[in-house]
């Protein structure tokens, strides 16, 4: 079964060539991906993320948005909602190796290959349950 | 013995010997492409340069129509372009400490960006509540009312320095920056600069961004305040035109150039059916394009762009002032083209951005920090950044002679392919019905989401190469950074000053103002929306109740992608 993928932008930045580029490769590579467009809320994202229910979530940022994702992290943690997370765009060393510690399963850099971004999914998701198919 | 050759016998000539060559060794690469995607010839000679051609007619002198040589007789012998850094960040005395730093350091114009917070149309203490106190100053700096704007301008004698605000409507910030210019008694006439982001086809179309109500709402906003500027002020730009919005989010440079300027010319037409005349307003407007990395490509641009700006003017607005048919250009060095990989490498990469935008003549020019790729540009990275422009106008000796460049055979017939594809271009849009249009019904979004995915392929397949990146990669660990950090004293009173104002202020006043916007937004038609936003600032309302109010009668805006 394919991997259905969330792909989201949170909070107030809006700049999202990076994210479509990356839903459009993800397809490509076989993935379900769903993109929610800019300016989404924590809500947002979690009734998306259960009603399309989707095995992985992955997060762009580009102007500080990653400062709402430690309480993205928190909200699904009390809702037991068990979706991994992945962290895409420009993120500051010590944000990311916080963000790290509090739950993020991975982070992807501007110019990271689409073949490497689809082989960390599929790791991700091989450590959690090794019960999904590789792409 | 040597025979003396005539022009198409030695090119013959030459052309064998290419022959004979390649079949020694081909070509580096299978196709010589700009970024546009215009086939790049392995020479240019006088060939390319049809003999119809009649020079006062497609470049003219500089200072003449169609001004493809520059818009001004001297060009750069007796004025540089305006070196305007944009910055943006912390709270507004992290603002005024970083532009007086560039200023004493040589910069000769403001560029200021609101923050993320601000384009939301939030106040910093309801941001701070409603989202996370983290977002303040970490994108942009806040300006809340103007009391802010105030203290970023604090020492900075604005009757001398122009000011560049990356501010959409309903323009707080533009409104702010006229208030203290009034209470420090400067007539509004000695006030010169520009509204960067009041081209709101560009920002709703590229980035989803700055779009607060809906985009008829912006429209309306847009042509009050071209109304106000020009019978307030006589040095305030209050329309800029926008390409690098669409060439951030990926369009080719023609493409670029195409979007602006049919933008542009929507522009004008809702102007003129406001009842402005156009040799009115027309020279209030001016562009503003992404300088992208190749040089002659990006020089060529800026060229075609003056000329079919005159030409749009002239032949299809019959503008008779000769400033109306002036395009002044600002540049900012293309931001998505550094990488963060081999970070220091994008001091290269700025330097010959901007190197293309001097040599194609732009008058106005931001030159990217080269850690703009990771964070928020450090005081030694953006000084660095400036000092970069004075390379080139002190040390290379380009800006000594006007358009150094001209009569070259390569950037003549580059800037001739641009302009014909860029009419065509021109022409679909016009066909479709023109940009407001189009802009809705998603033709643009989806021309720039195919050149997005052709740029994937090409990087994917090496067609093309980002050094760092795709090709010549270094370790990874060379590109670790830290977070910028605010002072998290300067965040509490930010929130804290907001909080006063608003409490401290003349109530009555306040309201009456915000009444009187909400009145005229929603039945005046002869009231000026922006004349309601400065009442308002002046009386201390925020930015986040000005936004409010408007947004009682126009609703919210949607993100393109949802609209």
């Amino acid at each position: 079964m394919a991997i259905r993928m969330l792909l989201a932008k949170i909070g107030i930045d809006a700049h999202d060539r990076g994210i479509r580029f990356i839903a459009y490769t993800l397809r490509d590579h076989g993935m379900e991906v769903i993109y929610t467009g800019p300016w989404q809320t924590i809500d947002s994202i979690l009734k998306t993320a259960l009603e399309e229910d989707v095995d992985i979530l992955g997060i762009s940022t580009l102007g500080g948005d990653y400062v709402l994702i430690p309480k993205l992290l928190q909200r699904f943690k009390k809702e037991n909602v068990d979706i991994p997370i992945v962290v895409g765009g420009i993120i500051p060393t010590d944000i990311e190796e916080s963000l790290k510690e509090k739950g993020v399963a991975a982070f992807f850099h501007p110019g990271t290959s689409p073949e490497s971004i689809v082989e960390t999914i599929n790791a991700v998701l091989e450590a959690r349950s090794g019960s999904h198919s590789r792409i | 013995m040597d025979q003396k050759l005539d022009f198409d016998e030695a090119l013959e000539k030459w052309e064998g010997s290419c022959d004979a060559s390649l079949r020694k060794l081909p070509t580096r690469k299978k196709k010589f492409a700009t970024q546009s995607g215009i086939t790049v010839k392995p020479l240019y000679t006088p060939k390319q340069l049809s003999e119809a051609d009649d020079y006062v007619e497609k470049l003219g002198f500089p200072g003449q129509y169609p001004y493809t040589r520059g818009v001004y007789a001297n060009m750069y012998r007796n004025r540089l372009w305006t070196k305007r850094l944009l910055v943006g960040y912390g709270a507004p005395e992290d603002l005024n400490e970083r532009n007086r730093m560039l200023l004493a350091a040589g910069e000769t114009g403001l560029n200021v960006t609101g923050s993320s917070v601000s384009m939301r149309g939030y106040d910093t203490d309801q941001m701070a509540e409603e989202l996370d106190r983290g977002y303040v100053g970490l994108y942009g700096t806040p300006l809340d009312s103007v009391l802010d704007t105030e203290i970023s301008l604090k020492d900075i004698p604005i009757d001398k320095v122009s000011a560049n605000y990356s501010d959409q409507g309903p323009f707080v910030s533009t409104a702010t920056h006229f208030t203290v210019a009034e209470r420090r008694g400067i007539p509004l006439e000695n006030i010169a600069g520009s509204t960067n982001h009041a081209d709101c086809f560009s920002h709703w179309i590229s980035c989803n961004m700055y779009i607060l109500f809906p985009l008829d709402a912006h429209v309306r906003m847009t042509v009050d305040l071209i109304k106000w500027s020009i019978h307030n002020t006589r040095r305030w730009h209050p329309l800029s035109i926008i390409g690098q919005h669409y060439a951030q989010n990926g369009a080719t440079p023609v493409q670029e150039l195409a979007f602006t300027l049919a933008s542009g010319i929507a522009h004008v037409e809702n102007c003129l059916k406001a009842g402005m005349d156009i040799d009115e307003f027309a020279p209030r407007i001016s562009g503003f394009f992404d300088g992208q990395i190749s040089v002659f490509e990006l020089a060529a641009k800026l060229r075609a762009a003056r000329r079919m700006w005159a030409y749009i003017m002239k032949e299809r607005f019959r503008a008779k002032d000769p400033r109306s048919r002036q395009l002044r250009i600002h540049v900012q060095t293309s931001g998505v083209e550094l990488t963060r990989q081999v970070p220091h490498l994008n001091i290269a990469r700025v330097t010959l951005q901007a190197l293309g935008a001097v040599l194609g003549g732009a008058n106005s020019l931001h030159t990217d920090s080269w850690d703009e790729a990771i964070t928020i540009p450090s005081q030694e990275s953006a000084l660095l950044a400036l000092m970069t422009q004075h390379v080139i106008s002190e040390e290379t000796g380009v800006a000594d002679t006007i358009d150094p460049l001209g009569g070259s055979y390569y950037l003549e017939s580059l800037t001739d392919n641009i302009e014909q594809e860029a009419w065509k271009i021109i022409d679909t849009i016009d066909s479709l019905g023109g940009m407001m249009k189009v802009a809705k019904e998603g033709y643009v979004y989806r021309e720039i989401s195919k050149s997005v995915i052709r740029d994937l392929d090409e990087t994917k397949n090496h067609d093309k190469i980002i050094v760092g990146v795709n090709e010549f990669c270094q370790p990874e660990e060379a590109s670790s950074f830290e977070s910028f950090k605010i002072d998290p004293e300067l965040v509490d009173r930010q929130i804290a000053r907001t909080k006063r104002l608003r409490k401290e202020r003349d109530q009555a006043k306040a309201k009456t103002a915000l009444d009187e916007l909400r009145f005229i937004a929603e039945c005046s038609r002869d009231g000026n929306i922006f004349q309601g936003v400065i009442d308002a600032v002046k009386v201390d309302c925020t930015r986040g109740e000005i936004v409010r109010a408007l947004r009682d009668v126009f609703g919210e805006g949607k993100p393109y992608a949802d609209a």
